[in-house]
């Protein structure tokens, strides 16, 4: 556990007024606020940092202590004990942020010197909304493709989801409810959960569309004939015409990736051939190429 | 009607420590929609996130309600934009390797 300046939190000076903390802390609050920084987990965690810095810094209380022994922390109990003989509860009535702030979330540091969340200030009474959680989870392309249950664990709970097929990389869910507890009989949060979808396979996925690329040998291009590839749904068998061009694209509706949560419902599969020139040739084979080669001319 | 789904206004109200009259402003600017049965006023448990957000900003941040109803649009546009950039590096994945 580490001293934290409060005061370089809050970008201010030592001899900072009271209306200069609450400037101070009110700047940083717009920048900062949950609300304003949706999923930012850095601007969440510095807005936390500066709650705690306004906790201390505007109790006059919590300030002299901290201002005395804040390097010393310590030594906190033998103030505490100093202090006992003479102290009388109050309250500043200051204003604190919320924004899904789980009070909870205090530094250790602020947890030895004043004894954990907001020591008995007015805001014991105000109910607030659990923190919201983040997660993200990594699944293959071939995952995504089928509607599958998933077990998870977030803050030593387990929490088992349905996958619907079709989820897109980069795309967010929100299991409402699942995020921290509420504070003082306050809404619990919600768990967002972003997926990432790893990509392993010879398909690249656009939407609901795939798109692939079939390697044809050279006799096949030109006279035609059957090839069969493998897709995430399966073995397809492909008709090729004769003639085919070597970069020549063939569309096979509704052989894509599932629409997301439209059950039935698929993109197509994009095919490019590329022919393959073939190498290595034996003598017959060269002698035979060469007498295409004159017919041709 | 599931009751479970409508919090009466005044509930709200009471949770957030903030005035009737607070809402009826915010509510005023379109920034939160309340449902009226029988003369009672509820917000949906649908809206209850958006609700408790725009209330947020405006007692903790103290932004007035047009501040909100700007900020409120330019999330929303945040929030497209990303899910456009989103889109745009999945499509970007195809020309990959």
């Amino acid at each position: 556990m580490s001293f934290i300046d409060y005061y370089e939190t809050l970008g201010i000076n030592k001899n900072a007024s009271e209306d200069d903390i609450k400037k101070a802390y009110r700047k940083l609050a717009r920048k900062l606020h949950p609300d304003l920084n949706p999923n930012d987990k850095e601007a969440h965690s510095k807005f936390q940092k500066i709650n705690e810095a306004n906790e201390v810094l505007s109790d006059p209380e919590k300030r002299k202590k901290y201002d005395q022994y804040g390097e010393h922390w310590e030594h906190g109990e033998e103030y505490e004990q100093a202090q006992r003989a003479n102290s009388r509860p109050r309250n500043t009535g200051e204003q604190s942020y919320a924004g899904d702030f789980d009070e909870s979330n205090f530094s250790d540091f602020f947890a030895s010197m004043f004894g954990g969340s907001s020591g008995g200030s007015s805001r014991a009474q105000v109910k607030y909304r659990g923190q919201d959680f983040n997660s993200e989870l990594s699944i293959t392309l071939e995952e995504a493709f089928t509607t599958h249950a998933r077990t998870l664990k977030i803050q030593d709970k387990n929490i088992r989801i349905t996958i619907p097929a079709g989820i897109e990389n980069g795309q967010t869910i929100k299991l409402r409810g699942y995020g921290g507890k509420g504070v003082n009989g306050g809404p619990d949060g919600d768990l967002f959960i972003k997926f990432a979808i790893s990509n392993a396979s010879n398909m690249r996925r656009s939407g609901n569309d795939l798109y692939t690329t079939v390697d044809l040998d050279l006799y096949t291009a030109i006279l035609g004939g059957e090839k069969t590839i493998e897709t995430l749904s399966g073995k397809i068998k492909l008709k090729i015409k004769p003639e085919t061009q070597n970069g020549t694209k063939s569309r096979l509706k509704g052989k894509g990736f599932p629409v997301y949560k439209k059950e039935g419902e698929f993109g197509d599969l994009f095919i490019t051939y590329h022919v393959m020139v073939p190498t290595d040739l034996t003598d017959k084979q060269k002698e035979l190429f060469i007498e295409l080669q004159k017919l041709s001319q | 009607m599931e009751m479970h789904e409508y919090i009466p206004v005044d509930i709200f109200c009471r949770q957030h420590g903030v005035e009737l009259a607070v809402i009826s402003s915010l509510q005023s600017y379109g920034l939160i929609e309340i449902l009226r049965v029988n003369e009672i006023e509820y917000v949906e448990q649908n809206h209850l996130a958006e609700a408790e957000k725009v209330v947020r900003l405006y007692s903790e941040l103290n932004i007035n309600p047009e501040g909100i109803d700007a900020i409120v649009n330019l999330l929303q546009r945040i929030k497209e934009m990303q899910s456009e950039i989103q889109f745009l590096k999945n499509r970007l994945n195809l020309y990959e390797d």
